[in-house]
């Protein structure tokens, strides 16, 4: 177990493409950390540098507080798990979760014991003599799991570890390495850049794009206040709606834009013109996709109202939707940072006093 | 319908093995002559005409494969070529794998072009080279003798095994020897234990490969070898059992029966990694 922290690591490829700029990371010890962000955000490029594979061209990585940042990846006793899980195809299960602990020297007797102790662990002690093509993407998975454990690494990094499962698997996947990270309590960076997988796993999720540092923080710092416009839509299912003022871009969680009627007469809120376009019924939920017309042209929103809540609308119809105060978000139009509220002009009906 | 369908096949498996048949005996018949040579007495073989030249009609004779051993330097030409194939083989290995590994992995784009450029190298005919390769030899003081041959072979397997073994690195993922090295081990340890393991047909090929092209090179082997000591197979015979106009054919035959009996069964029990390591060399080289 140790931290990791990186001062100001940035990252330019030959071709003059800058995939990590200036990142600051304290990651705590013991501490599930989610790099989160779309494809070519940066999020490989900073995990391989942290991880020694890719040289850094300035900052420093820091891991327990020892300087690392020229360190090959052997001397920094992590452990990391590829997307393609790179077993080693002609080496046996036993011989793939044994390999780290040949490195460090110990005798057969004890590497037995440990690849014995790590395959129980994921429940793979019975193909120990396979080869890795004979097994199922998951037992590879687990096999790749395995391998990273064994030696008891102070840091893990996975890097898009459950991108080659399918679905179902990915579900039970995600469960067991978050309770396995519990369990063992490594510090442990995992990239991914699939936002439910971020929200579901991450202690805190670190948002990247273009190679920046959007937002650090808990799920629900993220969810309630994003620090910017590409936050708020990055994150969430249906993301955050944003609307165009003259004075600043509003947003509001889908989840937040109710009919009017079924939020309390008291509670201070905006109310907005909606047409329907459109409805779709799922399960527990009910999205209503629909339009916000104002002078600066026509907004596409989505509404999510709880089946609960059954308030017939029709697709064409023009109706009355609210978003509480509190619940509502203010970014700067520039920059695209979230600001402190301000008094926006859309014609709106502010109920009570605050 | 059922017995069309037998017939059909029954067909297909006949005609299948008519024309490999046909090949085999193709490819087989010179080796078959040359054993047949190999034993036959001078009147039989000396008299083509009335004698039919695909059997014995003499009783075989083993005099003239007594002679090969017992009157030429034949076990000393074997063994040459033996140390020299050797030599050249651990050379081109020890430069060609390095070069390789290092083109295919540290240059990025630059390594393709570089490699191909190499592979050029390769297509200088020795013929044109052998005139100045002969300063080369005199400077370094080895006139007449099968370590120049050591030296100079490695000039043309050295080119083709780095292009062949280049293809075969770049086959393997760079995953597997990250993980390799942030499992525990240098890159050197990393290459070692994890990408040889898995570069083995390419080796082998290279093994093969250059084993074969000192085998059967003449050019540098009659240019830079005088005194039967030194002479390797290829020159040996030639040079000692073709003397002007007389040529020791049944001597000769069994000379190169004897060479290529063991190197026919080597290259069978390694032919499937040998085709996969020449075209994955093709593909993606
Ligand atoms: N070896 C490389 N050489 C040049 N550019 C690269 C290299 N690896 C990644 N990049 C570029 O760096 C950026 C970030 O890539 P990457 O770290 O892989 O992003 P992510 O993992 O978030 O998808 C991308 O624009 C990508 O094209
Ligand atoms: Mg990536």
């Amino acid at each position: 177990m140790s931290t990791v922290e990186t001062v100001a690591l940035v990252k330019h490829y030959d071709n003059d493409v800058i995939a990590v700029n200036s990142i600051d990371l304290h990651i705590k010890e013991g501490e599930f950390l989610v790099l989160l962000g779309p494809s070519g955000s940066g999020k490989t490029t900073l995990l391989r540098m942290i991880a020694g594979l890719e040289k850094v061209t300035s900052g420093k990585i820091y891991m327990g507080g020892r300087d690392v940042t020229h360190l090959p990846p052997r001397a920094r006793n992590l452990s990391m798990v590829f997307q393609s899980y790179a077993l080693y195809p002609h080496m046996s299960v036993f011989g793939n979760i044994a390999f780290p602990l040949k490195a460090k020297g110990l005798p057969y007797q004890e590497r037995k014991k440990k690849v014995e102790w790590a395959a129980s662990l994921f429940g793979i002690e019975q193909y120990l003599q396979r080869k890795p093509r004979q097994l199922s993407g998951g037992q590879r998975q687990r096999v790749a799991l395995a391998r990273a454990l064994v030696h008891e690494p102070s840091v893990f990094l996975l890097d898009e570890p459950l991108s080659n499962l399918d679905a179902q698997l990915r579900a039970s996947a995600r469960d067991e390495i978050k309770q396995f990270q519990r369990r063992i309590a490594t510090t442990t960076i995992y990239v991914t850049h699939d936002q439910v997988e971020a929200m579901g796993m991450g202690d805190r999720i670190a948002v990247m794009n273009h190679g920046n540092m959007h937002q650090i923080g808990t799920p629900q710092e993220l969810y309630r206040e994003p620090a910017d416009t590409f936050v708020a839509t990055f994150l969430g299912s249906p993301p955050m709606n944003l609307l165009n003022q003259k004075e600043c871009i509003i947003g509001f969680h889908p989840e937040h834009f109710l009919p009017k009627d079924i939020i309390h007469e008291e509670s201070p809120r905006f109310e907005f013109p909606f047409r329907v376009t459109r409805v779709e019924y799922l399960g527990a939920d009910r999205f209503v996709y629909g339009i916000v017309p104002s002078e600066s042209g026509h907004t596409r929103v989505i509404s999510k109202i709880p089946s609960l809540v059954t308030v017939p609308l029709e697709t064409d119809q023009l109706y009355t939707f609210a978003v509480l105060k509190e619940d509502m978000k203010y970014f700067d139009k520039k920059t695209g940072k979230r600001i402190d509220p301000i008094p926006f002009s859309m014609a709106v009906f502010e109920h009570a006093e605050v | 319908m059922n017995r069309h369908y037998w017939l059909g096949k029954i067909f297909k498996g006949v005609m299948t093995y008519f024309i490999v048949g046909l090949f085999a005996l193709f490819a087989a018949l010179p080796f078959y002559q040359m054993v047949i040579i190999a034993f036959k007495s001078n009147a039989d073989f000396n008299n083509p005409r009335e004698n039919n030249p695909f059997i014995f009609n003499d009783p075989p004779t083993t005099d003239h494969i007594v002679y090969l051993f017992e009157q030429t330097e034949y076990l000393t030409f074997i063994l040459n070529s033996v140390i020299i194939g050797v030599s050249v083989v651990l050379i081109t290995l020890l430069f060609a794998t390095p070069a390789a590994y290092s083109l295919a992995r540290l240059t990025g784009r630059l390594g393709e072009r570089l490699g191909i450029l190499i592979f050029l190298v390769y297509l200088i005919p020795p013929t044109l080279l052998f005139i100045p390769m002969s300063q080369v030899v005199s400077f370094v003081g080895l006139q007449n003798s099968k370590w120049a041959l050591v030296m100079l072979y490695p000039t043309f397997t050295i080119p083709f095994c780095t292009w062949l073994m280049f293809g075969f690195f770049r086959s393997i993922p760079r995953d597997i020897e990250e993980q390799a090295m942030v499992d525990g081990y240098s890159r050197f340890g990393a290459m070692w234990r994890v990408v040889l393991p898995l570069a083995v047909p390419g080796v082998l090929t290279v093994v093969v490969f250059s084993f074969m092209l000192t085998l059967h090179e003449y050019i540098y082997a009659l240019a830079f070898t005088t005194s039967s000591s030194e002479k390797p197979i290829s020159v040996g015979v030639t040079t000692e059992l073709v003397r002007g106009d007389v040529f020791f054919w049944q001597s000769l035959m069994a000379s190169a029966i004897i060479v290529a009996l063991p190197i026919a069964i080597v290259y069978n029990l390694f032919l499937n990694r040998f085709v996969a390591g020449l075209t994955m060399g093709a593909v993606k080289g």
